[in-house]
């Protein structure tokens, strides 16, 4: 799969002088998955499980203390989801003790491929059963940071590829191991995971950023973590994807009252409750930043205390160029409305059964449609019912 | 089959292209007879035309699809031509199959041609994955547009050269050609850029069975409308996001189907738009929230569209679009062909020079016409759907 642009990634990271790719670590076939999720995982998985495998085993053992692995795929397509989904189910099997986390680009809303919304759903359903946690970034939110932060005229997907690079960064980067200590953690996915996975249902990540903007606005602009972490918090609770247009009308509701009515889908969501949120601070006087609002009751769901909830990663060395810059890494109902929609309009290319032959030949059958269905409208409901 | 015409070709200015090896002639014509081309050529062809594919595609590493390029209205392109499909079928089953089928045009010289057509269209209803089809009126209607812009010489206009999709040589010669060449290079083009993303790198690639998958929702819907923009390039400097919007515009617009079709009054099944040269995704995405509003989608599919990017442009140009539509506008196309079809066959003129030929019944005739017919039907009952409102189909609901 792949070829041309895997040897794209591999002489554009040597030349770039700065790190590069193994030679070998590498695996492409010149037949590609031709958009179709079903020639993925059962053409190609099957055929190349063997040569995949036995190269993730030779990184395993140069690793002195494995942390886990953290997969990177697209859901729209052939080979990243159906061939991801493969991968990921195998890992299980053979690497049962080590966490898995997917990070996964979720489609452009208006179509890139006219069969993602069937992709998607058949990646989901298999990635809730096999990883451990789904790490998400939608092309639609980061094409407006570009847009609307950035002021990139004409966006690129090397532009977008920069913005996730840059919130992959914020996350993954070293931060100190706890309040006051002078070791960097050792874990980080083990220690996110452990944070914000506390339940099985509940999978679904999604990250925020601020400040985001580009270089020529940073030399105008100076912050305070105050103002940042209000921001932040904002953005948390009215479900902002990034830190312009905030609804700041959206308020937690009072604790001590009763929630009126079930939160439904048709209606604007106002208010987006958290099961578990991660705050990682990065630059110049880390240590004064007072984030009390985060740890808010009325944030979270009942059934999990905010001490439990909520916890925070500090580090005095600043990221990329911003002299103080802070990330959200959150387990919430954020990605309840994308996921809603793409489930919907799955369902109705599926009532008209349009393209299912395309994966009945590769042995992918209605069954298998109908219960990736079943389990993400189960999803959908328990994330629904949070609320309470 | 068709020994002077591959002669001639072997004397032109492509003669390096075609390995020499690998072409099949024979001193006698199919005479117009489908019957001949595809039972008599076929069989007496078999063994040779197998035994020079597989030398052919052992040499691929990886063999993605075959094209198959012929006429329906004559007796070789149309009868042979289809019999290869089974062929390719039997032997390659996984490979997939395109057709580029050139369609006869309204007044086509060839008084048989509704009959190979109807015999060729049960054919490629059953052995193809992909067809795009073509015709004659609608190819030289482009070209009498281009020679317009071309030859009318308006203040400012100045054609860039190479850059016209009709000519591979220099636009302000006074070609002697005859037409068929332009119209050639139009068809040409076409099968160009489809493979163009296969070939060259780009930002968003896409192979050739990524058209398949996203193109043919049911597997008997499989006919694709194409349109090829822009025709030619204004050699002085313009407003770069202008032009480009243009060019979607354009390739929407009846005038630049490669077949006589109007895709934006009719529904669309899906589109597919293969931009090359320096077009990046939010020109693209724009496009398309501009475009769709014009356009109508069948319910389940209301964002149906793929995209895809390459970074090398075609000679000439310094961006292009191919745009795919599967679209019920080639149904005009179909019902005509049943009608001139039904006229001669009612009066059954001409058809003893069929039913002379060993394996061929009236039975053949009946079956090509219920296939056909059944084909519009499918079609039409997408269209009755295209009134309706989008309904939303009552979801699963869940026990929590």
């Amino acid at each position: 799969m792949e070829p041309k642009v895997i040897n794209q990634t591999l002489s554009k990271a040597a030349h770039s002088g700065r790190w590069k790719y193994g030679q070998h670590s590498c695996f492409c076939q010149k037949q590609g998955s031709g958009n179709n999720w079903a020639y993925g995982y059962s053409v190609h998985g099957p055929r190349h499980e063997e040569s995949i495998m036995n190269l993730i085993q030779k990184e395993v053992e140069k690793c002195d203390s494995l942390n886990g692995f953290l997969i990177i795929m697209s859901m729209a397509g052939g080979t990243g989801s159906g061939l991801g989904a493969f991968v990921t189910q195998n890992l299980q099997d053979r690497y049962s003790n080590s966490l898995k986390m997917n990070q996964i680009i979720w489609p452009y809303g208006t179509g890139e491929v006219i069969v993602q919304n069937y992709n998607s759903i058949l990646t989901l359903s298999h990635l809730y059963r096999s990883s451990d946690a789904l790490l998400i970034h939608e092309n639609d939110a980061v094409h407006k940071i570009c847009a609307k932060l950035m002021n990139i005229k004409q966006i690129s997907f090397r532009d977008i590829n920069q913005v996730l690079a840059h919130q992959l960064g914020s996350v993954f980067q070293p931060t100190y191991s706890g309040e006051g200590s002078f070791h960097y953690r050792r874990n980080p996915l083990g220690d996110l995971m452990e944070n914000l996975v506390p339940h099985p249902e509940f999978k679904m990540l999604g990250v925020r950023n601020i400040p985001q903007m580009s270089e020529n606005s940073l030399a105008y602009s100076t912050f305070t973590w105050a103002g940042l972490l209000k921001h932040l918090r904002q953005m948390l609770i009215s479900n902002a994807k990034m830190e312009e247009g905030i609804d700041w009308q959206v308020r937690p509701p009072l604790s001590g009252l009763p929630m009126l009515g079930k939160m439904s889908l048709n209606k604007e969501f106002h208010f987006n409750t958290s099961i578990a949120n991660l705050v990682i601070l990065r630059g110049k006087d880390v240590h004064s930043a007072e984030l009390g609002a985060f740890k808010d009751p009325a944030l979270y769901t009942s059934w999990l205390e905010p001490v439990h909830a909520f916890s925070v990663w500090k580090t005095q060395r600043a990221f990329s160029k911003y002299e103080k810059s802070a990330a959200l890494v959150s387990n919430s109902q954020f990605l309840v409305k994308p996921l809603d929609m793409i489930v919907g309009k799955a369902w109705n290319m599926f009532a008209s059964k349009a393209y299912i032959h395309q994966y009945t030949k590769f042995g992918i059958e209605e069954e298998d449609f109908l219960d990736s269905f079943t389990l993400l409208e189960q999803v959908i409901a328990s994330y629904c019912n949070l609320g309470f | 089959m068709e020994e002077g015409v591959v002669n001639e070709i072997l004397q032109g200015p492509l003669r390096d292209v075609f390995d020499s090896k690998q072409l099949i002639t024979d001193i006698s014509g199919s005479g117009n007879n489908w019957a001949v081309g595809h039972k008599v050529f076929g069989s007496l062809y078999q063994e040779q035309i197998l035994e020079k594919l597989r030398k052919s595609a052992e040499h691929c590493d990886c063999l993605q699809c075959f094209f198959v390029i012929h006429s329906m209205g004559g007796g070789t392109g149309s009868g042979l031509g289809t019999f290869l499909l089974k062929v390719l079928e039997d032997e390659f089953p996984e490979v997939y199959r395109f057709v580029t089928s050139v369609y006869p045009s309204g007044e086509d010289d060839v008084i048989t041609s509704p009959y190979n057509s109807m015999l060729a269209m049960k054919e490629l209803n059953e052995h193809a994955d992909c067809v795009l089809p073509i015709d004659n009126q609608s190819l030289f209607d482009i070209i009498s547009k281009i020679d317009l812009m071309v030859n009318s010489g308006k203040l400012g206009t100045a054609i860039k050269p190479k850059s016209l999709v009709t000519s591979s040589a220099g636009a302000f010669k006074k070609r002697q050609e005859k037409p068929f060449d332009a119209m050639n290079n139009i068809v040409a083009n076409l099968l160009l850029n489809l493979t163009s993303s296969a070939r060259f790198e780009g930002s968003l690639n896409m192979d050739l069975n990524e058209i398949s998958m996203n193109l043919v929702p049911f597997p008997q819907l499989h006919y694709l409308v194409s349109s090829l923009t822009p025709l030619y390039t204004l050699a002085d400097v313009n407003i770069p996001s202008r032009r480009l919007d243009q060019m979607f515009s354009d390739a929407f617009s009846k005038d630049h189907q490669l077949i006589q079709a109007d895709p934006k009054h009719s529904l669309y099944l899906a589109c597919a738009l293969m931009v090359r040269g320096n077009v990046q995704i939010s020109d693209l995405r724009r496009n398309i929230e501009r475009l769709k509003p014009s356009l109508r989608f069948v319910s389940w599919n209301q964002e149906g569209w793929k995209t895809s990017l390459c970074s090398v442009p075609p000679v000439g140009h310094s961006h292009s679009l191919l745009a795919l539509a599967n679209n019920t506008c080639v149904k005009p196309t179909f019902i005509e062909l049943r009608e001139r079809f039904t006229r001669l066959y009612k009066k059954r003129a001409h058809l003893h020079h069929y039913l002379q030929i060993e394996g061929m019944e009236e039975s053949c005739f009946t079956e090509a016409m219920s296939s056909l017919s059944a084909l519009i039907q499918e079609y039409n009952q997408l269209d009755a759907t295209k009134s309706m409102p989008a309904e939303d189909l009552p979801r699963l609901r869940v026990a929590v």
